[in-house]
């Protein structure tokens, strides 16, 4: 009953707490991601055994539909041309052999109902499809007369699996909760029996004996001059590390990851699509700028694509969430979707500018892109990874520098530079040279 | 009383450890007055512009340097015309199809594919359907009417004009014939061009008009 291990717990659990809530302190920023966006909606298929309409192969109908007109129609939505559900009920089957084999013609020929409908389209004159026999175009009806597959909530979002399958973050969190409980429980818990124990044997007449009187730790730390003197030094060099360490960091953005007014996503968009980078940041292969997309060029595909498809949504972000993100960007830029028509009424989206160099320093991004032919991922990192788009690299001279000294240049085919090449290449003995070898390291290239 | 203390000072010095880390927002900067531009900064925010956006359309009735005049409207009309007399002013060489294939890349085989049979990836992934073979019979494709479509665009298929210039347009077009030919298994077009120089010594037509190399067409 004399040995009492934790008789010095109590000093010691500032610390402890320290260490518990630097633990978790990360977590409180991966939480706020919108995890309770994220549903399980999803669009039922069309039955596969549907009753083909008037004869019709519905499935050859719908490889057809897609190979042919889905360039310009959907099925519920007016596009370039009009909603193509049911179109079968409206016209004359004749009509519509006549119409889709040869549209132009029917229309020449003054038939009412088709300069009806050509003048309702803007005067758009549909391709001519000659090749489509009568059955293919009886096929393609059968698909478009299909009723409309309603959306139906899948079993996922009950509750009983809502709390594994619908969030992974949030049941995360839920145990790593839990665990910090029972920690917190356990420490008050020790304490409290040490205090009983304690008391108990105090109780019981166990009387703790005098320790001596002996000088304190922090006295004899005090009169040891050498120790003194080592801690100092150490504590000096410590803090001049440290301080070292927070003042190379003022001004560099490295991890910045802003919340943008449109959410895009570089992940769907470059990587599962393949994008080119240079699709939208055309400018980055002609000027110092690799600029920010118009809306006119997100509008070249998102005037077709006015949602995403069911399996583009993730847990994180529904298909709710980024149709949304679709809808501010037809607002911004003004697009009646359901006329499919430009309204003129437009508003500028504030982007939040990441990449920042200041002032003083002069890049250029097509000397790097087209001359260098240095890919973008090289200084943005993996760019087509990122949901939400951040700062890779820090940005800073030391890292401009380091790459500059290590990389070659390409010399090859550049019959102009030929000889000042080979008088380099003697000059400081090498095969092929760097950058810096070229001045690439002159003040005057960047700054001026 | 001490321990209590001695908590309180933890739990604050903790949590303002763990408030400066903060990727929404940018880092501190030391003594800023030369990072920021004198001048209007591109892409930034100032009460003088409409908008208060800097960046800007051009003025109306203006042209960029270097601009040709497009003569053909946007309309199915100009169109046919464009198909029926419009000629690459270009001459067929190696770079020039270099070139137009590197950016047929970038700009037109996410849909078109790269061999231009309607199968690149975003067809393949049904983001956009329908896409046509340049080999298809039913569409009379030539360099007159690729690059109508390029600059205005064409059903779904959106303009451009804003990304490539004129120059790149056509050589892009070069690609796109020379792609046609490799589907409908034709020899390609430098080899045709060589072929018919020997024979009648007759190059691609050049139009004066259009010969300017460094023209712009910005979007409207």
């Amino acid at each position: 009953m004399k040995k009492v291990n934790f008789i010095h717990l109590r000093s010691k659990l500032p610390f402890l707490l320290l260490v518990f809530l630097l633990t978790f302190s990360t977590t409180i920023y991966s939480q706020d991601n919108p995890a309770g966006k994220a549903s399980a909606v999803e669009v039922a298929a069309p039955p596969a055994d549907a009753p083909a309409v008037a004869g019709g192969d519905v499935a050859a109908g719908e490889s057809l539909f897609k190979a042919n007109c889905a360039a310009c129609h959907k099925m519920d939505a007016k596009a370039v041309g009009p909603a193509l559900r049911n179109v079968a009920d409206k016209y004359d089957r004749d009509w519509l052999y006549k119409w889709i084999k040869n549209s132009s013609a029917l229309i020449a020929s003054g038939d009412p109902t088709a300069v009806k409908i050509f003048e309702a389209n803007n005067k758009t004159v549909m391709t001519a499809f000659p090749a489509l026999s009568n059955t293919d175009i009886d096929n393609i009806l059968a698909y478009t007369s299909q009723p409309k597959p309603e959306p139906k909530v899948a079993a996922t979002s009950t509750p009983a699996d809502g709390g594994q399958n619908g969030s992974g973050g949030a049941s995360n969190g839920l145990v790593l909760g839990a665990l910090a409980l029972i920690f917190l429980l356990l420490v008050i818990m020790l304490f409290l029996v040490t205090n009983t124990l304690k008391r108990i044997a105090e109780a019981n007449g166990v009387v703790y004996e005098e320790k001596e009187k002996r000088t304190p730790i922090w006295k004899a730390f005090v009169q040891n001059q050498f120790l003194v003197l080592v801690f100092s030094i150490f504590l000096i060099l410590a803090a001049g590390y440290f301080a070292y360490c927070y003042m190379m960091q003022v001004g560099v953005d490295q991890g910045y990851a802003p919340v943008q007014p449109i959410h895009y996503s570089h992940k769907i968009h470059a990587g599962d699509n393949q994008i080119d980078c240079n699709f939208c940041h055309s400018s980055a292969r002609k000027s110092k700028h690799s600029g920010i997309p118009s809306l006119n060029v997100c509008m070249n595909c998102h005037k077709n694509i006015a949602e995403v498809a069911p399996e583009t949504a993730t847990p994180e972000y529904s298909k709710e969430f980024y149709d949304g993100e679709i809808a501010k960007l037809y607002k911004a830029v003004g697009w009646d979707a359901a006329n499919q028509k430009y309204t003129g009424k437009t508003e500028p989206v504030k982007w939040v500018r990441i990449h920042n160099l200041p002032d003083f320093v002069y890049f250029n991004h097509s000397q790097h892109v087209t001359v260098a032919g240095i890919a973008c991922q090289t200084c943005h990192g993996e760019m087509q990874t990122m949901e939400i788009a951040s700062q890779f690299a820090p940005l800073t001279m030391g890292w401009c520098i380091s790459c500059h000294r290590t990389t070659n240049v390409n010399l090859e085919s550049n019959e102009y530079y030929a000889k000042i090449h080979e008088e380099l290449s003697k000059k400081y003995g090498v095969e092929k040279l760097t950058i810096a070898e070229m001045g690439g390291l002159e003040c005057g290239k960047c700054h001026y | 009383m001490k321990t209590l203390i001695n908590i309180g000072i933890a739990i604050i010095a903790s949590a303002t450890m763990v408030s400066c880390f903060n990727d929404k927002k940018p880092n501190y900067q030391y003594f800023p007055n030369m990072y920021a531009p004198v001048g209007y900064d591109t892409y930034g925010e100032y009460g003088v512009f409409p908008n208060q956006q800097e960046a800007m359309t051009p003025p109306e009735h203006t042209v960029p340097r270097g601009f040709t005049p497009y003569d053909y409207e946007n309309t199915t009309q100009g169109l046919e015309l464009a198909k029926a007399e419009l000629k690459n002013p270009y001459e067929v060489t190696e770079e020039n199809l270099a070139v137009g294939t590197q950016l047929y890349a970038i700009y037109c085989a996410v849909c078109h594919g790269d061999k231009g049979d309607g199968k690149g990836i975003l067809a393949t992934r049904e983001k956009f359907l329908g896409i046509p073979s340049y080999a298809d019979p039913g569409r009379n494709i030539v360099p007159g009417g690729i690059y109508h479509v390029e600059t205005y665009g064409l059903n779904a298929m959106g303009s451009y004009a804003s990304q490539t210039n004129e120059k790149e347009r056509w050589q892009i077009a070069m690609h796109v014939m020379d792609l046609k030919a490799a589907l409908n298994g034709e020899p390609g077009l430098l080899e045709t061009s060589q072929a018919g120089a020997m024979a009648d010594s007759t190059k691609v037509e050049m139009d004066p008009a259009a010969a300017n190399t460094a023209s712009e067409m910005e979007p409207k």
